[in-house]
This record gives structure tokens, sequence and C-alpha cells, in this order.
């Protein structure tokens, strides 16, 4: 069989999705995991803050810390983890405010994000990158 | 039942009524995330603490849900109000069904 330039290029574009299709499904199941924390509500920034380190040298324990005045409760999702889900705080009545700090796991450098209900409904969003110098998921 | 699970938490022994406290919970626990490898190839299954809650006199405080990305001997710090004197009750769930609970007794004075 020869090999056209038209073959070539369709093999070429094919190989390109192919490469490209890990990371949009990261994306989606995450914007998935989002959308079911706020029933597809849209976010906004503002209102919420966290914390986590620019460059994590082990990714088997990152500190984080999140804190949003007035939120009801606060979801954490790593973007580029296998399952992104992280944890989800639920504040109640005797909280003293509406933050809290752990450690996670993550998988290689990726997005850590937050998303915080508010009392009134709404939903915030905030994220930042961490550099993770070796994995926390133990291939 | 995992081994060796320990949990350990650290809340002041007195306040004054109304006071904000910051308190530190660790337990251990191999937090096993279901993607690791054991050396013939098999995947670990997952066997992690699932939910973590405190009360103070029964009245909630904080409650944690957990997944696999939560690490090894899962540590939480948050803050809390004390209205009157009680005890702090906090409890982990895991996977495996056991329960671990600690009490921590707090006076206002």
């Amino acid at each position: 069989m020869d090999f056209t330039r038209r073959d070539a290029l369709i093999l070429g574009a094919g190989a390109a999705t192919v490469a490209l299709l890990p990371v949009q499904a990261f994306a989606s199941v995450s914007d998935d995991a989002i959308a079911a924390f706020t029933g597809g509500a849209a976010t906004s920034e503002g209102g919420i803050e966290l914390t986590a380190p620019e460059i994590a040298e082990n990714g088997n324990t990152v500190p984080v810390a999140v804190s949003a005045p007035g939120a009801v409760s606060i979801m954490l999702l790593a973007a580029g983890n296998p399952n992104p889900d992280v944890c989800t705080f639920n504040f109640g009545p005797l909280s003293g405010s509406q933050s809290a700090s752990t450690r996670i796991r993550l998988a290689g450098t990726q997005d850590v994000v937050a998303v915080a209900k508010m009392a009134d409904g709404s939903f915030v969003q905030t994220s930042s990158v961490v550099k993770v110098t070796i994995g926390g998921c133990g291939g | 039942m995992a081994s060796g699970v320990k949990p350990r938490v650290k809340v002041p022994k007195t306040a004054s009524a109304g006071d904000v406290i910051t308190i530190k919970t660790l337990i251990s626990h191999k937090m096993e995330s279901g993607q690791r490898k054991d050396s013939d190839g098999n995947r670990i299954p997952q066997s992690i603490i699932n939910t973590f809650t405190c009360d103070f006199n029964g009245q909630n405080v904080i409650n944690v849900e957990l997944h696999g990305a939560i690490s090894t001997n899962p540590y939480f710090q948050f803050e809390a109000t004390v209205p009157e004197s009680g005890d702090f009750t906090f409890t982990w769930n895991d996977d495996d069904g056991s329960v671990y609970t600690e009490t921590k007794t707090i006076t206002v004075g």
C-alpha cells in the first residue's frame, strides 16, 4: 500500500487527537465534579482564598489551606489527579471560621481548585498551580 | 480494621465563653488510594477514612468528606467557637466500617 501525502496528513491528525484526549478527559472530569457540587450554577471569583505551595517536592503530602468567610461548604479538587475529588468541608453552626487546612496527594504539576458554596446559595471558585517534583500516586 | 490506627487531637484545656479556638487533628492511617499496584502489578483496593466529623455538645462544628487524594495520616486544622464548657467529640469513619472516636473536654472559666 502506498502512502499518499493525504494519508499521512490524516494519520498525523488522528495521532494528535489521541495525544490530546487524556488532557481533555481530566479537564472534563473536574468540570463534572464542580457541576455536581454547584448543581450547574455559575461560579464567580473572589471571596475565597486557597493557600498552597508554589512548588511541592513531594506530591504525597502537600499542605493546603482554604478560607472562604460566609461559606457553608468548601470543595477541594485536584484537576490533574486520576480521581479529581480531594475532600469537602461542611461547616456546622459552631465552626469558628470558614477555614480549614489539610494535606493532600497530587499526581503531578497541576491546578488545585477550591469551590465554596456561600450561605446565600452562590458559588465562588479559585485555583492555584502547584508544581510537583515527585508525584504522589505511587505509579 | 486497619492496624495501628491512633487518633491524636490537640484542643486547648480552657477558654473564655465565645472564644474561637484552633483544633488540630491527626489520625494514623494508610489511606490506601486505590491507585497503587503491588509487586505483581495488581491494583491495591482503596481503603481510606471516608468521613471525619467534629461535634461539640452534640452540635456540629465541621464535617469533612475525604477521598483518595488525602495524604497518609489525615491531618485537619480548623476553628471552633466555644459557648460553654463541654466535650468535643471527633469521629472518623473507615471504608471497612470501623469507627474511631476521640473525646476532649474543654473548660470555660
